[in-house]
């Protein structure tokens, strides 16, 4: 049984003319152990999908379909102190940024302790010993010294850290982490994703990262999940992901990297923009952008079409998979 | 080709000790005056040649956008001086300066910041023509605006819409246009695609591209994002620290890094496709910039450092004579390629 099971999660923001669906049924899972990537530019949802999970969602969004199961319970089903239980306890989150996270009035310590305190029966110097252990494992230097130091006196690449360690105080089996390095400058990314990742092997941790960054899925997730305006469009192992990519958003998402192009060349562009709740397209909602498109993108949403390692929820995919001849003649007439 | 901008020995400290009384400080029975400066930029010297795109990298804190602060004049050095087609500009007066500025323009990091939200996209082309070229006709000001938003690739109906109603990267177009339109040689431009998506950052990179050729412009390109600088940059200059460490052309810096903090920061660039990226871990964090290490502002941090980087600050200088073997066109790149490292320029790595 899978770690986590969400089931065609829909997700609404309500408004004064009525309400607009920023997740429009999304269906996926994490095993345990596995590293789960969800790429996607702003607006596509792919951190209100994290936040629903753990019900963080804020007033006017609220989950208006679908299950989302952890370890066989159905989350939604249970009352807010049972979803406390799991929440922090077997599913802990990593936010963006590390300024905004932490408590700028209260030590390291006591926020580390007050975490534990709160979930456990558990006396302050055990608490206190506990921490010392998890501000070792994400590799702090000296750690003792940190406790008693407030957030402002570290840097950025350091309240990274301690959130991490903050977010395995609990020993948790699940980490979701949205956008954990985009605040931070390069060099600090790559350690902290280095870190994240011997954590995940070492620990058996389950890990949902959620980032714009195809560069930062690539080097540490399994299996990849690429969203566009609130639904997925591609699934499948990130290596197939990265390297064969089906769908025409996935492809132009990648061929846009400016390492993918030649110096001094143009880059790959996709035209147009991300459209907005309000203004969905119809069918297919990349189709306005969409270099490929068909005569029913515009009407009929697409399903899943397995096709090179992964699913791809596109027209021109399911058609080039049944018949790849007709497809290339019509291409190559539309030329 | 030839010198547009020089900049000599630029520095630029900000005081951060507050006002007198603030500054005054009890210590052992006397009271003493204590001035804090955060020296932001440190004796930087670099020229823009004419038609290059020259980009300043490094990571947040080391300089780069006050850098490019002093170059448009912002800001002014605290020591040193900015040459312009052959005039020193820093020390000019708001009114010599002015058709210098027609000459330089800016853009900024962040589209939603950087556009009046109450003027309309007219409004905020016409301005600055009215401010620079104030001799032109009512017409002549159209049609100049609808040029300049056809070659940014907004549609000229949208002038009487307002910033709210685009998108981030139709703004940072919007941006673009209104540096363009007073038709200026030289471009600043400060993280100009960090806060955009990455398909929209692809299409505003093309845009300046694109304007590079058509307007013959030069460029200087602050950012942290080293793909965008190996896909855009003529040549590169990396900072650490208010410091520059290396400067060379863009090909030679990424086949080749010298200075070990280049070397790190290369090393550090999420790749989509190598499985095991040979990541290079810098030891400790960047220091403050208020109380600089002595020597080397890397040493603390080099794995390569000794007595001397210590001591001595190390100097931009040329890539010492010899050329390895596995670098063939070297000889002549090696000229242009300047790194300010002990370490390299004795051979030690």
């Amino acid at each position: 049984m899978a770690l986590l099971e969400v089931d065609n999660l829909v997700v609404k923001f309500g408004h004064r003319h009525g309400a607009v669906t920023a997740i429009r049924g999304i269906s996926f899972s994490v095993e345990r152990g596995e590293r789960l990537g969800i790429v996607g530019e702003s607006g596509a949802g792919k951190s209100v999908a994290a936040f629903s999970i753990l019900d963080l969602l804020s007033e006017p969004g609220f989950v208006a379909a679908g299950h989302i199961r952890f370890d066989g319970q159905d989350l939604r089903a249970l009352n807010s102190e049972a979803l406390r239980q799991v929440r922090g306890q077997r599913i802990s989150m990593i936010f963006q940024d590390p300024m905004m996270t932490l408590n700028p009035v209260l030590s390291i310590g006591v926020q580390m302790i007050e975490c534990l305190k709160a979930h456990r029966r558990i006396s302050t110097s055990a608490a206190r010993d506990i921490a010392l252990e998890k501000l070792r494992l994400v590799q702090m230097p000296s750690p003792e010294k940190r406790l008693d130091q407030y957030p402002h006196e570290l840097s950025g690449g350091m309240k990274q850290r301690i959130i991490i360690a903050i977010a395995l105080l609990l020993d948790p089996e699940l980490i979701i982490a949205d956008e954990p390095t985009t605040a931070l400058d390069v060099t600090i990314q790559a350690e902290i994703m280095q870190l994240l990742l011997d954590l995940c092997s070492q620990q058996h941790l389950a890990l949902i990262l959620i980032t714009h960054d195809l560069g930062v899925v690539s080097q540490i997730t399994d299996r990849t999940l690429v969203m566009y305006a609130g639904r997925i469009i591609e699934q499948g192992p990130t290596k197939g992901i990265i390297n064969d990519p089906q769908h025409p958003y996935t492809q132009g998402l990648i061929r846009a990297l400016p390492q993918q192009t030649l110096p001094g060349e143009r880059l790959n562009q996709i035209p147009g923009s991300m459209p907005t709740l309000e203004h969905l397209p119809s069918g297919c909602a990349f189709h306005p952008r969409c270099a490929y498109v068909r005569a029913r993108c515009d009407s009929v949403v697409p399903g899943f079409t397995q096709a090179g390692e992964s699913l791809a929820a596109c027209h021109m995919v399911e058609d080039l998979v049944k018949d790849p001849g007709a497809v290339l003649i019509e291409t190559e007439r539309g030329q | 080709m030839s010198d547009l901008v020089e900049i000599h020995n630029i520095s630029k400290r900000f005081a951060i000790h507050g006002d007198l009384l603030d500054q005054l400080t009890f210590e052992d029975g006397r009271l003493r005056r204590k001035r804090e400066y955060v020296h932001a930029v440190n004796d930087v010297s670099l020229t823009v040649r004419k038609g290059e795109a020259l980009c300043v990298v490094g990571e947040s804190g080391c300089g780069k956008s006050t850098l490019a602060r002093l170059v448009i004049g912002l800001l002014r050095p605290s020591s040193g001086k900015v040459i312009y087609d052959g005039e020193r500009i820093d020390d000019m007066t708001g009114a010599e300066r002015k058709p210098y500025h027609r000459r330089m323009q800016m853009i900024f990091q962040n589209p939603y910041a950087s556009l009046n939200p109450r003027m309309t996209i007219t409004q905020t082309l016409e301005e600055p023509l009215r401010w620079h070229q104030p001799e032109l006709s009512r017409n002549e000001y159209m049609a100049k605006i609808a040029e300049v938003m056809a070659s940014v690739g907004i549609d000229a109906s949208w002038g009487s819409r307002y910033p709210h109603e685009f998108s981030g990267g139709q703004r940072q177009r919007i941006s673009i246009a209104r540096a363009l339109v007073v038709d200026p040689e030289f471009i600043v431009a400060d993280e100009p695609i960090s806060a955009l998506d990455v398909s929209i950052q692809a299409q505003v990179l093309n845009l300046m591209s694109s304007a590079q050729e058509e307007r013959s412009l030069t460029y200087l390109f602050i950012t942290h994002d080293l793909a965008v600088v190996e896909h855009f940059a003529s040549r590169v200059a990396v900072m650490y620290l208010g410091t520059l460490c290396e400067l060379a052309p863009a090909r030679a810096l990424f086949a080749s890094p010298q200075h070990p903090y280049t070397r790190a920061l290369l090393s550090a660039i999420p790749r989509l496709r190598d499985e095991r990226p040979a990541f290079i871990r810098l030891e400790g964090e960047v220091p403050t910039p208020v109380h600089l290490p002595s020597g080397c502002v890397f040493h603390q941090r080099c794995p390569y450092a000794n007595e001397r980087c210590r001591r001595e600050v190390p100097r931009l200088e040329a890539l010492p004579g010899q050329v390895s073997p596995d670098q063939p066109k070297g000889a002549r790149i090696s000229a242009e390629h300047l790194v300010a490292c002990h370490a390299v320029q004795e051979r030690r790595i």
